[in-house]
């Protein structure tokens, strides 16, 4: 009989599973749950995009596209950017469309990192950083962002973890979970520490058109630093085309040509109906965008006075579409203080410990959510709170 | 700040001042003060709930009525215009590009009632040319909202 213990690669089987795996199990058997644990758009992608990919499948655009991704597209995604941010890049070279962000990110640090080499991470962060950069026989170096900075990095923790074996520095602003989003000014003292060196610079800008009081602006737009910088971005939380699996990437021709080569070989093209769909997107959907963002702050602005209104201290976060107040007051964990929330008034929040170090003590709230839903979840967690104090 | 303002009372105009406050960053005197403002300058002319009437009983009819009118000199599709929307049961008027003049939203308690209000009220106002009769249905979308039951959140409880 097969050995599964001798066939399976050890490194990948010591890769540590999502931390919302045992949440998953407890609420598949509640009713009436109040979820404020996705990430992802309450909006369906706005109809204008949906049938731009239905109009492609009745033209017959059922093939594969080219291993970048449709010409017609790169040009859209280089005029965005130039619109957006001022920044060129070509859509022959500089420019691969991708399978979500998320095949992005894999392909860049894939490019990038070697055995031996150091990156750095700002911690809390998307989850999927760090196992891609132990894959790649990366070591990440873990910067814990703090709540003082509103989560922010800064640059004297970058210069302190800095050595000569630093290949790259994850950039995950604005940041899921923390809501954090780093301004012109906090980039341009980045900048200042990069400036210089040989590190590359991953830009994961998927929430960048979600970014409050003002507006996003890209590390690639401080000198110097778009010759070292791969911008990682997509559809799927802009234009509410989580399910489209469409992102993309940008930055230097090198570097993108290397990626390219991954892609093509594990991916072949990203999907064709997304790709048309998201011509139109780009084409026509700045509109969506606006009135999706109107909403979010809205909702933010509920979601965080709430929180605060019941004891749980809240920074107003700028960027994505999460809070992340803290719950240390309570004396729980964060994973103890979500599973006894479920338990208890069924409302489900994602522990901050799942987003790596220096979550804990947090929790992650989505507000991806109508206001009534939103009002009904802090009610809930106040009465959580209410028993608390009364054991 | 107006313009957001009044995007959030046009989804949901029961939204508290408070509760518009906190979404708008400011502070419930402003809102009030807004809101004040919006109502004195009739940019926001009145309130009313979004009632399905199929849910109340069956008598509840609503038809459109294209008139085709012939405009009085000096005083164009107006002076029609205000006659008809003197009636209780007129519920919109609006003047309309295209292939006839005036549309005549009217509600009453059955086809019939309906039906003769414009054989005697409106085609035998002065002007009128000639009327044409559309009753509704079903609604399946009105001012925004879904009537025939909405789209469930078919989102997974955690996804990160």
């Amino acid at each position: 009989m097969i050995n599964y213990d001798d066939i399976l690669n050890r490194d990948i089987v010591a890769l540590p599973p999502s931390g919302i795996r045992k949440f998953f199990d407890i609420a598949e058997g509640m009713k009436d749950v109040i979820s404020l644990g996705v990430g992802e758009p309450d909006f369906a992608t706005p109809w204008h995009i949906r049938q731009a990919g239905i109009r492609s499948l009745e033209d017959r655009k059922t093939r594969y596209t080219a291993n970048r991704g449709l010409m017609e597209l790169r040009s859209e995604i280089a005029e965005y950017m130039r619109r957006r941010f001022y920044l060129q890049y070509d859509p022959k070279s500089d420019i691969l469309v991708t399978v979500g962000g998320s095949e992005g990110i894999d392909a860049a640090i894939r490019t990038l990192v070697a055995p031996g080499d150091e990156v750095i991470l700002p911690q809390p962060s998307f989850v999927c950083y760090e196992p891609i950069i132990r894959m790649s026989g990366g070591t990440p170096v873990i910067i814990r962002t703090k709540r003082e900075n509103e989560f922010r990095l800064t640059a004297d923790e970058l210069r302190a973890v800095m050595t000569d074996k630093t290949k790259l520095l994850i950039m995950p602003f604005p940041c899921n979970p923390t809501g954090a989003v780093m301004r012109r000014e906090h980039l341009e003292e980045i900048a200042a520490v990069l400036r210089g060196t040989n590190i590359a610079v991953l830009s994961d800008e998927i929430y960048g058109e979600l970014t409050y009081d003002g507006s996003h602006t890209s590390i690639a737009q401080i000198d110097g630093m778009q010759e070292r910088t791969v911008i990682i971005s997509g559809f799927s939380k802009t234009y509410s085309m989580t399910g489209w699996r469409l992102g993309y990437a940008c930055g230097p021709a090198p570097i993108l040509k290397q990626m390219t080569k991954i892609h093509q070989y594990a991916i072949m093209s990203a999907p064709t109906t997304s790709q048309y769909a998201a011509i139109e997107a780009l084409r026509n959907g700045d509109d969506d965008i606006a009135a999706m963002k109107q909403q979010y702050e809205a909702r933010r602005n509920i979601m965080v006075n709430g929180f605060n209104s019941i004891g749980l201290e809240c920074f107003k976060p700028s960027g994505a579409f999460y809070a992340f107040p803290c719950i240390a007051s309570t004396g729980l964990t964060s994973e103890e203080f979500c599973e006894r929330l479920l338990y208890s008034q069924s409302v489900a929040l994602v522990p901050g410990s799942a987003f790596g170090a220096g979550g804990e003590g947090f929790v992650r709230a989505s507000y991806c959510y109508s206001v009534d839903h939103i009002k009904e979840a802090i009610r809930r967690t106040k009465l959580f709170l209410d028993e608390l104090k009364n054991e | 700040m107006e313009n957001k303002l009044i995007s959030l009372i046009n989804q949901n105009a029961r939204y508290s001042l408070e509760e518009l406050a906190v979404m708008l960053g400011t502070d419930t005197e402003t809102v009030a003060k807004m809101m004040d403002q919006l109502e004195n300058k009739k940019i926001v002319c009145g309130y009313k709930a979004l009632i399905d009437w199929d849910k109340v009983d069956n008598t509840h009819v609503t038809a459109f009525i294209e008139l085709k009118v012939t405009p009085k000199r000096d005083f164009g599709f107006d002076e029609l215009a205000e006659k008809v929307k003197k009636f209780d049961n007129v519920e919109s008027v609006y003047l309309m590009s295209g292939g006839f003049d005036l549309c005549v939203i009217v509600t009453g308690q059955s086809l019939q009632k309906v039906a003769m209000f414009v054989a005697k009220q409106l085609s035998t106002l002065e002007g009128v040319v000639s009327t044409g009769t559309h009753f509704v249905l079903k609604r399946y979308k009105e001012l925004g909202f879904d009537m025939t039951g909405g789209i469930s959140d078919d989102r997974e409880t955690f996804s990160l």
